[in-house]
């Protein structure tokens, strides 16, 4: 399941639901990715906020993509994917995705390529406002190598 | 045929969104954005480094040399940044 929102998110709430009478998930893996108050690497300039804009419609379609994917490479019991969307302080929550199998290796691989391929594919933009004013978050290279692991030959 | 614009493209373009009909000798995305930047200073800035947009069409991501049709949904926007 995928979900696009501006509301907060409970990771704990998010995984009693899904293990709720199903006693066939062995293991759960989930990523959360919270609005840091630092920026890019060097970090001296602090972030007060931060916008996030994306494609609606589109970004529904890229992270039904990605969860379908997931759930063909892996033998999935289940997969959520929350982002948020608007204006966000440090120590927000942005994203979370977890992913349910019955073994934790599956688990752990599917919860790594869901939020690798979110981050390079699903058409959402960072705008951060510092101290010296707006700026709107670059693409890092590393993303792109981290999420091209992933692709099949 | 329908264009969108995000982030920094949008800013830069303008707007956000327009209804446009392109000449008939324009016939993919590369040619689309040939076809824009003759219509404004913004567009000129949004398009002036092909390595820093991204396109989609009908909502899916495609390269430069994408063949278009009247109906699209063509969107430009910068490399994402989410997660």
């Amino acid at each position: 399941m995928i979900r696009v929102q501006t509301e907060d998110f409970d990771l704990g709430a998010e995984i009693a639901r899904m293990t709720d009478g199903k006693t066939s998930i062995g293991g759960i893996c989930s990523f959360s990715g919270l609005v840091r108050d630092i920026v890019g690497e060097a970090g001296d300039t602090g972030v007060a906020a931060m916008t996030l804009e994306h494609y609606p419609g589109m970004t529904e379609k890229a992270l039904q993509e990605i969860e379908a994917e997931a759930r063909d490479r892996w033998p999935l019991d289940d997969v959520l994917i929350v982002h948020r969307y608007g204006r966000l302080e440090p120590g927000d929550n942005i994203v979370l995705v977890i992913a349910a199998s019955a073994h934790r290796d599956a688990a752990f691989d599917a919860c790594r390529f869901l939020i690798d391929w979110l981050k390079t594919k699903a058409p959402f933009w960072k705008l951060e406002e510092t101290t010296d004013g707006t700026n709107w978050v670059e693409a890092k290279e590393s993303d792109d190598t981290a999420a091209d692991r992933w692709n099949k030959d | 045929m329908k264009l969108v614009y995000f982030a920094w493209v949008r800013e830069k373009a303008g707007l956000s969104t327009e209804d446009v009909t392109p000449p008939a000798d324009v016939t993919d995305v590369a040619g689309l954005i040939d076809w824009l930047k003759g219509r404004g200073e913004g567009y000129g800035e949004a398009f002036a480094d092909l390595d820093l947009v991204r396109v989609a069409v009908n909502q899916s991501h495609v390269d430069l040399d994408h063949a278009l049709a009247a109906s699209d949904e063509v969107a430009f926007f910068p490399p994402v940044t989410g997660g």
